[in-house]
């Protein structure tokens, strides 16, 4: 079987296909920015950390011969960079999205730098799981092939929700993040709390990138990341800071990301770019019309330093 | 002095009101307290017997505030020890006071708005577990409330219960978390009279029964009689005098308080207000902050050399009023002009037509914390001579001499003017608001509860600059939630309900019940 048998029906697939495959990243991104956020920081560096997590994993995957090592150290090296954006914030003066642009130029220099040696040789990519094994259609088999971080993501995501309301450590996450004063009265330690927080959002943006060069294009390259990572902050503002809607709007975009390349494929040329540009449009179209100059974003923490 | 006790983090158990130990005493022992060079507390001592209710009095910047939090471990006190039923305890932070005992209420709200009471007492225990059981969280609540003298709503987000609900919230957190030495910092002025004679009340009752000693810091002296044992007053960071409530009446308190300084004399308002109307609002509309509407077409007007005082429960859209005629909210109909030219509050306006502006909660309205008493004093200025020279050059020299002669002359207690205005105490912020907006010359001023939290000298001298201003020609527009200050000062008296104006009086003419029926909403 080949393209032409599915026909028409070849885009819808591909969208869904492109959706679970472009929104992993989006979704890693999103999910850790949230949890940043929802502490009272905004960490724009997650572009960088992105790019760094993709360059680190693929050169650990390589090195080692074992792509999920690639992970964990990609989520390490993010990590790294989270707790950084957040030991500067914690000085006096200084403003955290100031020093995420800083880090989203570093993150991507350094990764740059560092990833030269590795942009030639193929590493091993991360397995999939054949979902679509019972179908003949060999576009359906490649739709379905899914992969096991998409799924962690998606347990993520309830997971999250789920420690943000339940459990101590998210509860307190909150507090800081609403009211530094009353984490204060409480006698919690806001700085502490953020760092953690940060570096958390730090490990799971570094997991997104890994996805990149570890599955989906699947090589390290200068080109890897078109601004995923700064997408996904607006992501969690449209996703009103709630992980499970992160899901929904990463698949959203990542269905946009799709679209472009899925009409290519059954032969509509014109547009090309026009449609690849589908995700940026949705991004503007999605803050302006979320966007109110006179009353605050429901449900933004109140310490966040762009809502206040 | 080197008693140090090991802080250990132990379980709460709420007690019922008839078991647990009596409530123990407290003793603040020749605390001093230094900030930079300037002392805000030399050798303060205070002593509260057991089972008891002690005011703690004095003037805006005597340092109430200050002492509390170095008994509760906020601030480190330079000297001086605090001793907690018969053990003298080092106490770090506000969580090791937690596990003495103590317990603190502080001049502003500090639970968290967007979350329910549940969650906000919850998570001020000392240990909460690693994962929370909300339902069974929930029922201990409930039968701990119900040995409670108070109810409050456990599912409500605070940020939508009324200020005296916040209040009785803010206490019942103190009393769950087991509490046994009860500290509020003008836990009343946010409330009403009758809120806050309900609320003292039931903390007097408890402190009869032995289960709490309390320490109070209030301005009001009719409450200190009615509701308080003793009392302890301090002068500029010094121990004035202290002894039992019996022994005292009201004046003796306030020669104690202030020392030989002079009060404002109360200034009568001369002769009739003018004929012109200044400040002309007509169906006036406007959203609140969640986009639903605030304002339903608000018609007003304000004569020269008049005061309107406009009557209210606080949250019927007074806020939204304020906000749109000082130009930080943009109405969504309607019209205000002043003479005969539309006014939408722009800063040329503003100038144009000497409209000035004392919003409520002036740190959070009026002034940036951050920026140095001086900066924030010359918001209205900096931008013509003398400050700006040639209208865009800053002179610091000029900004500071400007704010020094505001300083004296409003007596605004400060370190100096470079300090950051966040670190003034809450009446003096108000003072150097009011300094900055009455020192120009007025046309049309705009006050909403311009003397919420001050001490009885200064609300007699800015009650009198108000009225000064009125007698002047100037419009005012007052916006208070204390009908006694309405009916002092105003010429007409007018009731907001639901966003619009249902009521027109005047002070000789009120009839206070048609009033209460109307800012019911009936
Ligand atoms: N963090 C600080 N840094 C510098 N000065 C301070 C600080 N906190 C308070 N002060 C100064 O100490 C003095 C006492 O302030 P405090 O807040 O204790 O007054 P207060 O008696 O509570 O007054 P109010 O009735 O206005 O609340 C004030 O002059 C204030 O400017
Ligand atoms: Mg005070």
């Amino acid at each position: 079987m080949d393209h032409a048998s599915l026909g028409w029906w070849g885009v819808p697939l591909a969208v869904l296909a492109g959706a679970i495959r472009v929104s992993t990243p989006f979704l890693f991104v999103s999910l850790g920015e949230c949890l940043t956020e929802k502490s009272g920081r905004i960490n724009l560096g997650l572009e960088g950390t992105l790019v760094m997590g993709a360059m680190s994993g693929y050169a650990t995957a390589y090195l080692t011969g074992n792509p999920w090592a690639g992970v964990l150290v990609a989520g390490l090296a993010g990590s790294l960079l989270g707790t950084l954006h957040a030991m500067i914030c914690a000085l006096e003066r200084v403003n955290d999205i100031a020093v995420g642009i800083a880090l989203m130029l570093l993150g991507t220099g350094l990764a740059f730098f560092l990833g030269k040696p590795f942009i030639q040789p193929q590493a091993p990519q991360l397995p999939a799981i054949p979902f679509g094994w019972w179908s003949s259609s060999a576009q359906v088999r490649s739709a379905l092939d899914i992969n096991p971080l998409f799924l962690v993501g998606l347990a993520l995501a309830p997971l999250l929700l789920w420690g943000l309301r339940t459990t101590r450590w998210g509860m307190v996450l909150r507090i800081v993040g609403e009211s530094a004063e009353a984490a204060r009265a409480m006698g919690y330690q806001i700085n502490r709390v953020r760092l953690l927080a940060t570096a958390a959002g730090g490990f799971f943006a570094g997991v997104g990138g890994s996805f990149l060069s570890l599955s989906y294009p699947g090589s390290w390259n200068e080109r890897l990341s078109s601004g995923q990572g700064i997408t996904a902050v607006a992501l969690v503002i449209f996703a009103r800071w709630d992980p499970v809607l992160c899901v929904w709007a990463s698949l959203l975009f990542g269905g946009a990301g799709a679209l472009g390349p899925a009409l290519q494929s059954v032969g509509v040329t014109q547009g090309y770019h026009l449609f690849n540009a589908a995700p940026y449009v949705l991004t503007l179209a999605i803050m302006i019309a979320t966007s109110s100059s006179r009353h605050r974003l429901a449900g933004a923490p109140a310490e966040l330093s762009v809502t206040r | 002095m080197n008693v140090m006790s090991r802080i250990v983090p132990q379980p709460i158990i709420p007690l019922g009101p008839a078991d647990g130990a009596p409530a123990p005493g407290l003793e603040a022992v020749a605390i001093t307290k230094r900030f930079g060079a300037f002392t805000a507390l030399d050798a303060v001592s205070l002593k509260l017997r057991p089972g008891t209710v002690h005011a703690l009095l004095g003037e805006n910047g005597a340092g109430k505030s200050t002492l509390v939090k170095c008994i509760m471990g906020f601030y480190r006190p330079d000297e001086g020890a605090v001793v907690v039923g018969d053990r003298e305890v080092v106490i770090g932070d506000p969580r090791a006071a937690q596990t003495h005992g103590l317990g603190m209420v502080y001049q502003h709200f500090t639970l968290v708005p967007r979350m329910t009471v549940l969650e906000n007492l919850v998570m001020a225990r000392a240990s909460v577990p690693a994962v929370i059981d909300w339902r069974a969280e929930r029922r201990r609540l409930a039968a701990f409330l119900d040995t409670m003298p108070f109810t409050v709503d456990v599912d409500a987000p605070v940020a939508t219960l009324a200020a005296g609900d916040k209040q009785k919230a803010e206490i019942v957190k103190q009393l769950y978390l087991d509490a046994r030495v009860l500290i509020l910092d003008e836990p009343t002025s946010v409330l009403t009279p009758d809120e806050a004679d309900e609320m003292l009340g039931l903390i007097r009752g408890m402190a009869l029964a032995g289960r709490l000693s309390v320490l109070i810091i209030t301005h009001k002296f009719r409450e200190v009689m009615a509701f308080a044992d003793d009392v302890t007053v301090l002068r500029r960071g010094r121990l004035a005098g202290s002894g039992a409530v019996a022994d005292h009446t009201p004046d003796s308190l306030a020669r104690l308080m202030i020392g030989d300084s002079s009060t404002a004399v109360p200034v009568e308002r001369r002769g009739p207000p003018g004929t012109a109307a200044r400040l002309r609002i007509a169906g006036l509309r406007a959203d609140d902050d969640g986009g639903l509407p605030a304002l339903h077409g608000v018609d007003l007007t304000v004569r020269m050399g008049e005061i309107v005082g406009v009557a209210g429960v606080s949250g019927n859209g007074q806020v939204e009023l304020v906000q749109v005629l000082a130009g930080q909210r943009a109405a969504t109909a309607g019209s205000v002009s002043i003479g005969d030219e539309p006014y939408r509050a722009t800063r040329e306006e503003m100038r144009r037509h000497k409209v000035h502006c004392l919003p409520e909660e002036p740190l959070r309205n009026a002034c940036v914390p951050g920026m140095s008493v001086a900066e924030n004093m010359a918001f209205r200025s900096f931008d013509e001579p003398p400050i700006a020279r040639g209208r865009w050059w800053l002179d610091p020299a000029a900004m500071r001499r400007a704010a020094l002669d505001l300083i004296a002359r409003y007596r605004v207690k400060t370190t100096g003017p470079d300090a950051p205005i966040a670190t003034l105490s809450g009446g003096n912020v108000q003072r150097a608001v009011l300094a900055r907006e009455l020192s120009r010359e007025v046309d049309v001023l705009i006050a909403a509860n311009p003397v919420f939290g001050l001490d009885f000298a200064a609300v007699a001298d800015i009650h009198a600059q108000i009225v000064e201003a009125r007698n002047r020609g100037t419009a005012v527009l007052l916006v208070s939630e204390d009908l006694d200050e309405l009916l002092e000062l105003s010429d007409r008296l007018v009731v907001m309900s639901h966003g619009a104006i249902v009521h027109e009086t005047t002070p000789a003419a009120a009839d206070l019940t048609v009033i209460g029926r109307c800012m019911a909403g009936h």
